[in-house]
Protein backbone atom coordinates (compact mmCIF):
# COMPACT_ATOMS: atom_id res chain seq x y z
CA UNK A 1 0.00 0.00 0.00
CA UNK A 2 1.39 3.34 -1.05
CA UNK A 3 2.29 5.64 1.97
CA UNK A 4 0.71 9.29 1.59
CA UNK A 5 3.79 11.73 1.10
CA UNK A 6 3.62 14.87 1.21
CA UNK A 7 3.90 16.83 -1.59
CA UNK A 8 6.58 19.47 -1.83
CA UNK A 9 3.63 22.10 -1.46
CA UNK A 10 3.88 25.58 -3.32
CA UNK A 11 2.51 27.37 -0.59
CA UNK A 12 5.34 26.54 1.64
CA UNK A 13 7.89 27.20 -1.26
CA UNK A 14 6.30 30.78 -1.09
CA UNK A 15 6.23 31.45 2.48
CA UNK A 16 9.66 31.16 2.10
CA UNK A 17 10.20 34.73 -0.33
CA UNK A 18 8.12 38.00 0.51
CA UNK A 19 4.13 36.57 -1.51
CA UNK A 20 4.89 39.38 -3.99
CA UNK A 21 7.77 41.37 -4.62
CA UNK A 22 7.79 45.08 -6.02
CA UNK A 23 9.09 46.17 -9.02
CA UNK A 24 12.63 47.84 -9.60
CA UNK A 25 12.52 49.90 -12.46
CA UNK A 26 16.25 52.40 -13.38
CA UNK A 27 15.33 55.40 -15.30
CA UNK A 28 18.17 56.17 -17.69
CA UNK A 29 19.19 57.35 -21.28
CA UNK A 30 23.03 57.77 -22.12
CA UNK A 31 22.78 61.75 -23.15
CA UNK A 32 22.18 63.95 -20.39
CA UNK A 33 19.67 66.14 -20.11
CA UNK A 34 16.86 64.05 -22.04
CA UNK A 35 13.99 63.92 -19.22
CA UNK A 36 15.29 61.06 -16.78
CA UNK A 37 14.47 63.02 -13.52
CA UNK A 38 11.17 64.78 -14.77
CA UNK A 39 10.33 61.44 -15.76
CA UNK A 40 11.04 59.69 -12.24
CA UNK A 41 9.03 62.48 -10.62
CA UNK A 42 6.10 62.09 -13.03
CA UNK A 43 5.51 58.77 -13.16
CA UNK A 44 6.47 58.04 -9.26
CA UNK A 45 3.69 60.17 -8.47
CA UNK A 46 1.43 58.95 -11.09
CA UNK A 47 1.97 55.83 -9.77
CA UNK A 48 1.00 56.73 -6.39
CA UNK A 49 -1.99 58.69 -7.13
CA UNK A 50 -3.21 54.90 -8.77
CA UNK A 51 -2.53 53.87 -4.99
CA UNK A 52 1.06 51.51 -5.64
CA UNK A 53 3.44 52.07 -3.01
CA UNK A 54 6.19 53.91 -4.50
CA UNK A 55 9.72 54.79 -3.47
CA UNK A 56 11.90 57.05 -5.81
CA UNK A 57 15.62 56.89 -5.48
CA UNK A 58 18.18 59.62 -6.51
CA UNK A 59 21.25 57.59 -8.22
CA UNK A 60 22.36 60.91 -9.44
CA UNK A 61 24.96 61.26 -7.11
CA UNK A 62 26.72 64.77 -6.92
CA UNK A 63 24.19 65.94 -9.29
CA UNK A 64 21.17 65.75 -6.80
CA UNK A 65 17.57 67.01 -9.05
CA UNK A 66 15.21 64.71 -7.98
CA UNK A 67 14.11 66.65 -4.93
CA UNK A 68 13.53 69.75 -6.61
CA UNK A 69 11.00 68.44 -9.42
CA UNK A 70 9.43 67.04 -6.40
CA UNK A 71 9.42 70.00 -4.32
CA UNK A 72 11.09 68.03 -1.69
CA UNK A 73 14.57 69.72 -1.57
CA UNK A 74 13.62 70.95 1.84
CA UNK A 75 12.76 68.31 3.91
CA UNK A 76 16.29 66.03 2.92
CA UNK A 77 18.05 65.18 6.34
CA UNK A 78 19.96 61.81 5.30
CA UNK A 79 20.92 60.90 1.96
CA UNK A 80 21.56 57.72 0.32
CA UNK A 81 25.04 57.38 1.08
CA UNK A 82 24.38 57.98 4.72
CA UNK A 83 22.20 54.88 4.67
CA UNK A 84 24.13 53.26 2.69
CA UNK A 85 27.61 54.07 5.45
CA UNK A 86 25.17 52.96 8.13
CA UNK A 87 24.94 56.73 9.79
CA UNK A 88 20.69 56.83 8.97
CA UNK A 89 18.21 54.02 9.40
CA UNK A 90 16.48 53.79 5.92
CA UNK A 91 13.29 54.62 7.44
CA UNK A 92 14.15 57.77 8.64
CA UNK A 93 16.16 58.47 5.29
CA UNK A 94 13.05 57.73 3.42
CA UNK A 95 11.46 61.23 2.67
CA UNK A 96 7.11 60.84 3.06
CA UNK A 97 5.69 63.00 0.18
CA UNK A 98 2.70 64.99 2.56
CA UNK A 99 0.32 65.18 -0.79
CA UNK A 100 0.62 61.52 -1.43
CA UNK A 101 1.27 59.17 1.59
CA UNK A 102 2.12 56.42 -0.85
CA UNK A 103 5.09 57.91 -2.25
CA UNK A 104 8.86 58.00 -0.54
CA UNK A 105 11.73 59.61 -1.86
CA UNK A 106 15.56 59.26 -0.87
CA UNK A 107 17.84 62.22 -2.08
CA UNK A 108 21.59 61.54 -3.66
CA UNK A 109 24.35 62.78 -1.89
CA UNK A 110 25.27 66.49 -2.85
CA UNK A 111 28.70 66.41 -1.91
CA UNK A 112 30.61 63.17 -2.68
CA UNK A 113 30.75 61.52 -5.92
CA UNK A 114 29.55 58.35 -7.93
CA UNK A 115 31.82 56.06 -6.56
CA UNK A 116 30.32 56.54 -3.17
CA UNK A 117 27.63 53.78 -3.62
CA UNK A 118 28.96 50.43 -4.95
CA UNK A 119 26.65 47.89 -7.21
CA UNK A 120 26.51 45.29 -4.64
CA UNK A 121 25.47 48.30 -2.13
CA UNK A 122 23.12 49.26 -4.12
CA UNK A 123 21.19 45.96 -4.52
CA UNK A 124 20.94 45.50 -0.63
CA UNK A 125 19.51 49.15 -0.75
CA UNK A 126 16.85 48.08 -3.04
CA UNK A 127 16.36 44.95 -1.39
CA UNK A 128 16.30 46.67 2.10
CA UNK A 129 13.08 48.58 0.38
CA UNK A 130 11.44 46.13 -1.12
CA UNK A 131 10.93 44.65 2.21
CA UNK A 132 9.28 48.03 3.79
CA UNK A 133 6.39 46.84 1.62
CA UNK A 134 7.00 49.17 -1.51
CA UNK A 135 5.51 47.99 -4.78
CA UNK A 136 7.54 50.21 -7.00
CA UNK A 137 11.11 51.79 -6.58
CA UNK A 138 11.94 53.99 -9.07
CA UNK A 139 15.77 54.56 -10.10
CA UNK A 140 16.73 57.97 -11.18
CA UNK A 141 20.07 57.45 -13.26
CA UNK A 142 22.50 59.55 -13.46
CA UNK A 143 23.58 60.64 -17.26
CA UNK A 144 26.77 58.82 -18.93
CA UNK A 145 27.76 54.85 -19.63
CA UNK A 146 30.02 54.78 -16.61
CA UNK A 147 30.44 53.71 -13.00
CA UNK A 148 27.41 55.90 -12.04
CA UNK A 149 25.45 54.23 -14.66
CA UNK A 150 26.93 50.67 -13.26
CA UNK A 151 25.87 51.47 -9.90
CA UNK A 152 22.38 53.44 -10.33
CA UNK A 153 21.67 49.71 -12.75
CA UNK A 154 22.81 47.12 -10.56
CA UNK A 155 19.57 46.98 -8.27
CA UNK A 156 17.12 47.55 -10.62
CA UNK A 157 15.25 44.27 -12.74
CA UNK A 158 13.51 46.52 -15.37
CA UNK A 159 14.69 49.61 -17.37
CA UNK A 160 13.02 52.57 -19.34
CA UNK A 161 15.04 54.33 -21.77
CA UNK A 162 14.13 58.20 -21.71
CA UNK A 163 15.05 59.45 -25.29
CA UNK A 164 14.23 63.08 -27.22
CA UNK A 165 13.39 62.40 -30.61
CA UNK A 166 16.91 64.11 -32.08
CA UNK A 167 19.73 62.16 -33.02
CA UNK A 168 22.46 62.38 -30.63
CA UNK A 169 19.81 60.93 -28.14
CA UNK A 170 18.52 58.77 -29.91
CA UNK A 171 22.20 57.30 -30.58
CA UNK A 172 22.71 57.26 -27.36
CA UNK A 173 19.89 55.35 -26.77
CA UNK A 174 20.72 52.57 -28.79
CA UNK A 175 24.28 52.06 -26.93
CA UNK A 176 22.39 52.48 -23.38
CA UNK A 177 20.18 49.39 -24.77
CA UNK A 178 22.72 47.61 -25.53
CA UNK A 179 24.56 48.04 -22.36
CA UNK A 180 21.89 47.34 -20.35
CA UNK A 181 21.36 43.70 -21.80
CA UNK A 182 24.79 43.21 -20.98
CA UNK A 183 23.84 44.09 -17.69
CA UNK A 184 21.00 41.57 -18.07
CA UNK A 185 18.18 43.85 -17.80
CA UNK A 186 16.64 43.05 -20.91
CA UNK A 187 13.03 44.34 -22.44
CA UNK A 188 13.87 47.45 -22.21
CA UNK A 189 10.97 50.08 -22.40
CA UNK A 190 10.87 53.23 -24.36
CA UNK A 191 9.70 56.67 -23.75
CA UNK A 192 10.27 59.12 -26.22
CA UNK A 193 10.18 62.90 -24.47
CA UNK A 194 10.14 66.45 -25.84
CA UNK A 195 7.82 65.52 -28.77
CA UNK A 196 7.11 68.33 -31.09
CA UNK A 197 4.14 67.38 -33.35
CA UNK A 198 4.30 70.64 -35.59
CA UNK A 199 7.78 69.85 -36.82
CA UNK A 200 6.93 65.80 -36.95
CA UNK A 201 4.27 67.21 -39.32
CA UNK A 202 5.93 69.40 -41.47
CA UNK A 203 8.72 66.96 -41.77
CA UNK A 204 11.40 69.08 -39.86
CA UNK A 205 11.85 66.59 -36.89
CA UNK A 206 11.84 62.59 -36.30
CA UNK A 207 8.35 61.35 -35.16
CA UNK A 208 7.79 58.62 -32.40
CA UNK A 209 7.38 55.96 -35.54
CA UNK A 210 11.20 57.28 -37.44
CA UNK A 211 12.91 56.65 -33.57
CA UNK A 212 11.05 53.24 -33.22
CA UNK A 213 11.76 52.72 -36.42
CA UNK A 214 16.04 53.03 -36.20
CA UNK A 215 16.09 51.51 -32.55
CA UNK A 216 14.44 48.22 -33.98
CA UNK A 217 12.15 45.14 -31.94
CA UNK A 218 14.79 45.16 -28.96
CA UNK A 219 13.06 48.21 -27.53
CA UNK A 220 9.10 48.70 -26.68
CA UNK A 221 7.34 51.97 -26.66
CA UNK A 222 6.09 52.56 -23.26
CA UNK A 223 5.02 56.07 -23.94
CA UNK A 224 5.05 59.48 -25.84
CA UNK A 225 5.33 62.74 -23.77
CA UNK A 226 5.08 66.14 -25.65
CA UNK A 227 7.12 69.23 -25.57
CA UNK A 228 4.84 71.19 -22.38
CA UNK A 229 6.15 74.23 -20.98
CA UNK A 230 3.59 73.17 -18.43
CA UNK A 231 6.60 70.95 -17.48
CA UNK A 232 9.03 73.81 -17.12
CA UNK A 233 6.34 75.34 -14.33
CA UNK A 234 5.53 72.66 -12.99
CA UNK A 235 9.70 71.94 -12.02
CA UNK A 236 9.51 75.32 -10.77
CA UNK A 237 7.06 74.95 -8.47
CA UNK A 238 7.74 71.43 -7.54
CA UNK A 239 4.68 70.03 -8.48
CA UNK A 240 5.08 67.59 -10.66
CA UNK A 241 3.23 67.82 -13.40
CA UNK A 242 1.09 64.49 -13.64
CA UNK A 243 -1.04 66.15 -10.98
CA UNK A 244 -2.07 68.54 -13.20
CA UNK A 245 -5.35 67.22 -15.08
CA UNK A 246 -4.80 70.57 -18.23
CA UNK A 247 -0.85 69.17 -18.24
CA UNK A 248 -0.14 67.09 -22.06
CA UNK A 249 2.50 65.75 -20.20
CA UNK A 250 1.23 65.56 -17.34
CA UNK A 251 -1.47 63.09 -18.71
CA UNK A 252 0.69 61.13 -20.96
CA UNK A 253 2.97 60.20 -17.93
CA UNK A 254 0.23 59.18 -16.17
CA UNK A 255 -0.40 56.73 -19.71
CA UNK A 256 2.74 55.54 -18.82
CA UNK A 257 1.99 54.70 -15.27
CA UNK A 258 -1.00 52.78 -15.98
CA UNK A 259 0.36 50.89 -19.00
CA UNK A 260 3.43 49.70 -16.44
CA UNK A 261 0.72 48.29 -13.90
CA UNK A 262 -0.18 46.67 -17.31
CA UNK A 263 -3.24 48.39 -18.10
CA UNK A 264 -3.77 48.56 -22.28
CA UNK A 265 -3.94 52.40 -22.66
CA UNK A 266 -4.03 54.02 -26.30
CA UNK A 267 -1.28 55.89 -27.44
CA UNK A 268 -1.82 60.09 -27.52
CA UNK A 269 -1.19 60.44 -31.22
CA UNK A 270 -0.95 63.68 -33.56
CA UNK A 271 -3.36 66.17 -32.40
CA UNK A 272 -4.08 65.20 -29.12
CA UNK A 273 -0.39 65.95 -28.21
CA UNK A 274 -0.53 69.85 -29.36
CA UNK A 275 -1.44 72.22 -27.81
CA UNK A 276 -5.03 73.54 -28.95
CA UNK A 277 -4.58 77.14 -30.01
CA UNK A 278 -7.35 78.63 -27.69
CA UNK A 279 -10.40 79.35 -30.06
CA UNK A 280 -12.75 82.12 -29.92
CA UNK A 281 -15.51 79.75 -27.96
CA UNK A 282 -12.45 78.55 -25.40
CA UNK A 283 -11.67 81.91 -24.70
CA UNK A 284 -15.73 83.05 -23.95
CA UNK A 285 -14.98 79.87 -21.74
CA UNK A 286 -12.06 80.67 -19.45
CA UNK A 287 -13.71 83.86 -19.41
CA UNK A 288 -16.37 82.48 -17.27
CA UNK A 289 -13.65 79.98 -15.54
CA UNK A 290 -15.18 77.15 -17.49
CA UNK A 291 -12.96 74.35 -19.56
CA UNK A 292 -14.29 73.47 -23.47
CA UNK A 293 -12.93 70.21 -24.20
CA UNK B 1 8.13 61.81 -55.14
CA UNK B 2 4.61 62.09 -56.58
CA UNK B 3 3.42 65.64 -57.25
CA UNK B 4 1.02 65.46 -54.48
CA UNK B 5 4.17 65.00 -51.78
CA UNK B 6 5.36 67.82 -53.49
CA UNK B 7 2.18 69.99 -53.39
CA UNK B 8 1.98 69.07 -49.48
CA UNK B 9 5.77 69.71 -48.64
CA UNK B 10 7.11 65.75 -48.26
CA UNK B 11 10.09 66.29 -50.18
CA UNK B 12 12.28 63.13 -49.61
CA UNK B 13 15.20 65.37 -48.61
CA UNK B 14 13.67 66.77 -45.69
CA UNK B 15 15.16 67.42 -42.12
CA UNK B 16 13.52 64.34 -40.83
CA UNK B 17 14.24 61.68 -43.61
CA UNK B 18 17.81 63.23 -43.39
CA UNK B 19 18.32 62.67 -39.99
CA UNK B 20 16.24 59.34 -40.05
CA UNK B 21 18.96 57.85 -42.59
CA UNK B 22 22.14 59.34 -40.89
CA UNK B 23 20.84 58.03 -37.97
CA UNK B 24 20.42 54.71 -39.45
CA UNK B 25 23.73 54.67 -40.64
CA UNK B 26 25.73 55.70 -37.67
CA UNK B 27 23.78 53.33 -35.53
CA UNK B 28 24.83 50.45 -37.95
CA UNK B 29 28.06 51.37 -37.49
CA UNK B 30 28.12 51.81 -33.76
CA UNK B 31 26.55 48.59 -33.23
CA UNK B 32 28.76 46.15 -35.40
CA UNK B 33 31.70 47.88 -34.31
CA UNK B 34 34.29 46.05 -32.02
CA UNK B 35 36.05 47.37 -29.37
CA UNK B 36 39.94 47.76 -29.97
CA UNK B 37 41.02 45.63 -27.06
CA UNK B 38 38.69 42.56 -28.34
CA UNK B 39 40.15 42.68 -31.57
CA UNK B 40 43.21 42.53 -30.51
CA UNK B 41 42.51 39.32 -28.33
CA UNK B 42 40.72 37.74 -31.14
CA UNK B 43 43.91 38.32 -33.72
CA UNK B 44 46.12 36.86 -31.09
CA UNK B 45 43.49 34.51 -30.50
CA UNK B 46 43.34 33.40 -34.34
CA UNK B 47 46.98 33.49 -34.42
CA UNK B 48 47.54 31.37 -31.72
CA UNK B 49 45.35 28.53 -33.55
CA UNK B 50 47.31 29.36 -36.63
CA UNK B 51 50.31 28.84 -35.96
CA UNK B 52 49.95 25.53 -34.36
CA UNK B 53 49.35 24.14 -38.26
CA UNK B 54 51.04 26.77 -40.16
CA UNK B 55 53.73 29.26 -40.88
CA UNK B 56 52.37 32.57 -40.78
CA UNK B 57 53.87 35.98 -41.90
CA UNK B 58 53.04 37.51 -38.35
CA UNK B 59 53.09 41.24 -39.42
CA UNK B 60 50.88 40.74 -42.81
CA UNK B 61 48.31 38.62 -40.69
CA UNK B 62 45.55 41.51 -40.67
CA UNK B 63 42.00 41.03 -39.23
CA UNK B 64 39.18 43.34 -39.95
CA UNK B 65 35.56 44.45 -39.79
CA UNK B 66 33.82 45.21 -43.04
CA UNK B 67 30.59 46.60 -43.91
CA UNK B 68 28.25 46.07 -46.78
CA UNK B 69 24.95 47.32 -46.95
CA UNK B 70 23.20 45.61 -43.75
CA UNK B 71 25.42 42.67 -43.52
CA UNK B 72 28.56 42.58 -41.29
CA UNK B 73 31.41 40.45 -41.86
CA UNK B 74 35.05 39.74 -40.09
CA UNK B 75 37.54 39.36 -42.81
CA UNK B 76 41.34 37.90 -42.09
CA UNK B 77 44.42 37.93 -44.49
CA UNK B 78 46.64 35.06 -43.81
CA UNK B 79 49.84 35.26 -45.68
CA UNK B 80 50.97 31.47 -45.01
CA UNK B 81 54.89 31.20 -45.67
CA UNK B 82 54.49 27.37 -45.40
CA UNK B 83 52.75 24.28 -44.71
CA UNK B 84 54.42 22.75 -41.44
CA UNK B 85 55.23 19.11 -42.42
CA UNK B 86 52.99 17.47 -39.33
CA UNK B 87 50.26 19.54 -40.33
CA UNK B 88 50.20 17.22 -43.83
N1 LIG C 1 8.35 67.15 -21.98
C1 LIG C 1 9.06 68.24 -21.67
N2 LIG C 1 8.68 69.46 -22.10
C2 LIG C 1 9.40 70.56 -21.78
N3 LIG C 1 10.51 70.56 -21.03
C3 LIG C 1 10.96 69.38 -20.59
C4 LIG C 1 10.27 68.15 -20.88
N4 LIG C 1 10.95 67.15 -20.29
C5 LIG C 1 12.01 67.69 -19.68
N5 LIG C 1 12.03 69.04 -19.84
C6 LIG C 1 13.04 69.97 -19.32
O1 LIG C 1 14.33 69.54 -19.72
C7 LIG C 1 15.29 69.80 -18.73
C8 LIG C 1 16.06 68.53 -18.39
O2 LIG C 1 15.18 67.60 -17.79
P1 LIG C 1 15.67 66.58 -16.67
O3 LIG C 1 16.42 67.28 -15.61
O4 LIG C 1 14.49 65.78 -16.27
O5 LIG C 1 16.67 65.71 -17.54
P2 LIG C 1 17.70 64.61 -17.04
O6 LIG C 1 17.76 63.58 -18.12
O7 LIG C 1 17.34 64.15 -15.69
O8 LIG C 1 19.05 65.46 -16.99
P3 LIG C 1 20.47 64.98 -16.38
O9 LIG C 1 21.07 64.07 -17.40
O10 LIG C 1 21.23 66.24 -16.22
O11 LIG C 1 20.18 64.28 -15.08
C9 LIG C 1 14.55 70.35 -17.53
O12 LIG C 1 14.71 71.75 -17.50
C10 LIG C 1 13.10 69.98 -17.80
O13 LIG C 1 12.21 70.91 -17.26
MG1 LIG D 1 18.58 64.06 -13.91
Amino acid sequence: MAIEVPAPSADKDNSIAPDKTGRVIVITSGKGGVGKTTTTANIGMALAVLGEKVALLDADIGLRNLDLALGLENRIVYDIVDVVEGRAKLRSALIKDKRNANLAFLPAAQTRDKSAVSPDQMKSLVADILAEGYTFVLIDCPAGIEQGFKNATAGASEAIVVTNPEMSSVRDADRIVGLLEAQDLHNAKLIVNRLRPKMVRSDEALGVADVQEVLGQGVELIGVVPEDERIITSTNRGEPASLDETSLAGKAYRNIARRLRGEDVPFLTGTDLEEKEPGFLDKLFQLFGVKNN
Amino acid sequence: MTIFDRWFGKKEDSAKNVARDRLRMVLQQDRSSIPAPIMEKIRADILAVLCKHLDIDEREFDIAVEREGEAVALTANIPIRRIRPEAA
